[in-house]
């Protein structure tokens, strides 16, 4: 066996050929940090490690690298979000190696979310380098010990590099390909946007074993349960590039008062079940927004407890 | 061609609040061309604003002058005898305008009545679109001919981001997917491979990062 890129729980997890699992957490909207520590405490030994959001869609919240080293603290491993959006070169180099000083060993790589989205839309955005230069960027820094200008790093960071795919966004047809350039960049894993429609999912994650990209990169499938009709329809409509097929809407609509967002939390399990089974698939990325309490539930629930020790 | 906009007329008014008498030079360059700051439109804002300053009981003078180029010092001194007749000079041109004014008559409060937008063209009649950033460095042979620096919302060199949906933006849906375009046109074409190089970050010491730019042709200076 190679030795391990980072030695972050999540790389020994899936390297040991196990099914993961990660949830995620949004830094609060101020710098309150009793209710963070709450947020980590309900995923403390639910999942592997947990996504850490970098100002989600663009709103200003207590930095991604603050809300990671907490959960470092706490004894939950994070995996730290960046975006492009809010960072030129320096500032990204800088912090890759302050999380990595500060104990954090995952890094998502993002683009972000326009800040059109956000609440400080009249913002000046950077995008210096995008999501696909970011992963070769921290690839290039772990594996080369070097910056971006090729200066030597003293003491590179070791990161467990991790990139998004959204299978739904168009031009469909490319989709699978920008996966494999993200692979071919550098990223270890993958972690991809909720999936609703399970056929789509399916047809893409042929074409991405067809391709092989399985056995060059983790997989690891989104999923957001839907707490309510509302939640669903605003999904469907409002959010770029997420695709909520009709019969899940009527599905839930069809629960019933109250029973709603038990339904939801039914159709993601069915989907973890089929996730376990679906070739390429290493994994399961849970995003239960503001639902952190839920997610030992439904890891209960989806089989997916206890998780190994590695 | 440099594309602008007209600025609010209330904004010009507050402009030019305190004067009495002041000339209102236009340009027969780009912003003639994109309707916003030739002859014509120069006819047109200086008549609204006397009739908006005699409303007010307090008329304002307003000359007209539309020069050449406001871009080029040898048109912007053709009103050199002019100039100190009046309270203000206004100009109608792009952002270069007022300040090559500004520069050549430095004793003159100088002032913009327009908003420049953009590098473009016009997409329909009225309609003008954003097509080149002037980041110093042209790339858009790597993409076919279409400009992701200047049409993308995140300047993405390995699009397309996971926001695009039915050929538009996540930003806007009024704004096309460069990135879409883009893909489609190289599959169309059969030239998938092209995008799968991962394109390197761009080094931006050409565009407005590595401060403000000059151009410098040797063989033309006098």
């Amino acid at each position: 066996m190679t030795e391990l890129k980072s030695g972050s729980n999540l790389e020994k997890v899936l390297r040991a050929g196990h099914f993961a699992l990660t949830g995620e957490c949004g830094p609060p909207k101020g710098a309150n940090i009793e209710h963070l520590k709450e947020k980590i405490s309900h995923l403390k030994g639910v999942v592997d490690a947990v996504n850490v959001t970098d100002n989600q869609t663009a709103v200003v919240r207590l930095s991604s690298w603050a809300a990671s080293s907490i959960m470092v603290r706490e004894g939950v491993e994070p995996n730290f979000q960046m975006v492009c959006r809010d960072r030129n070169r320096l500032a990204i180099q800088s912090d890759i190696l302050g999380v990595y000083a500060m104990g954090i060993r995952n890094m998502l790589c993002l683009s972000g979310d326009h800040q059109r989205f956000g609440n400080h839309p009249q913002a000046k955005n950077v995008y210096d380098i995008d999501s696909m230069q970011l992963i070769a960027l921290v690839k290039k820094m772990r594996d080369e010990g070097k910056f971006l200008n090729d200066e030597d790093i003293d003491v590179p960071p070791r990161l467990f590099i991790g990139a998004a795919c959204n299978p739904f966004a168009e031009p469909y047809e490319f989709r699978v390909y920008r996966l494999a350039k993200k692979i071919e960049a550098g990223a270890d894993f993958i972690q991809t946007q909720c999936i609703y429609n399970m056929d789509r999912f399916r047809e893409f994650m042929k074409r991405a074993v067809d391709m092989g990209l399985h056995e060059k990169c983790y997989i690891l499938a989104g999923i957001t349960p839907m707490k309510s009709v509302g939640m669903a329809q605003y999904m469907a409509k409002m959010v770029p590039g997420m695709d909520v097929p009709e019969s899940l809407i009527k599905r839930l609509k069809g629960a019933g008062k109250g029973k709603v967002a038990e339904e939801g939390i039914k159709f993601a399990i069915e989907q973890i079940e089929e996730f376990k089974e679906m070739e390429g698939v290493a994994g399961v990325h849970l995003m239960a927004i503001e639902w952190e309490h839920r997610v030992p539930e439904i890891a209960e629930r989806a089989g997916m407890l206890p998780r190994p020790q590695v | 061609m440099i594309v602008a906009d007209r600025k609010p007329l209330n904004e010009i008014l507050e402009m030019v609040k305190d004067y009495k008498k002041i000339l209102l030079v236009g340009c027969k360059g780009c912003v003639t061309v994109c309707n916003v700051g030739g002859a014509k439109e120069v006819g047109i804002l200086g008549s609204i604003l006397r009739i908006a300053r005699a409303k007010e009981g307090n008329p304002l003078e307003v000359d007209e002058k539309t020069l050449e180029r406001q871009c080029d010092p040898e048109y912007v001194s053709q009103i050199k005898d002019l100039v100190d007749d009046y309270d203000a000079i206004v100009s109608m041109a792009c952002g270069v305008g007022p300040q090559f004014l500004s520069e050549r008559y430095p004793h003159k409060k100088v002032y913009p009545a327009v908003n420049t937008t953009f590098f473009g063209g016009a997409v329909q009649h009225g309609v003008w679109a954003e097509r080149c950033a002037g980041c110093g460095t042209c790339i858009i042979h790597y993409f076919d001919g279409l400009c992701p620096i200047a049409r993308c919302s995140k300047s993405l060199l390995n699009g397309p981001c996971g926001g695009s949906a039915g050929g538009k933006c996540e930003v806007s849906k009024d704004i096309e997917c460069i990135w879409d375009m883009i893909v489609r046109k190289k599959m169309e074409q059969g030239r998938l491979q092209d995008l799968l190089e991962i394109k390197p970050p761009k080094d931006w010491t050409t565009a407005r990062d590595g401060g403000p730019r000059k151009s410098v042709r040797e063989e033309l200076i006098i």
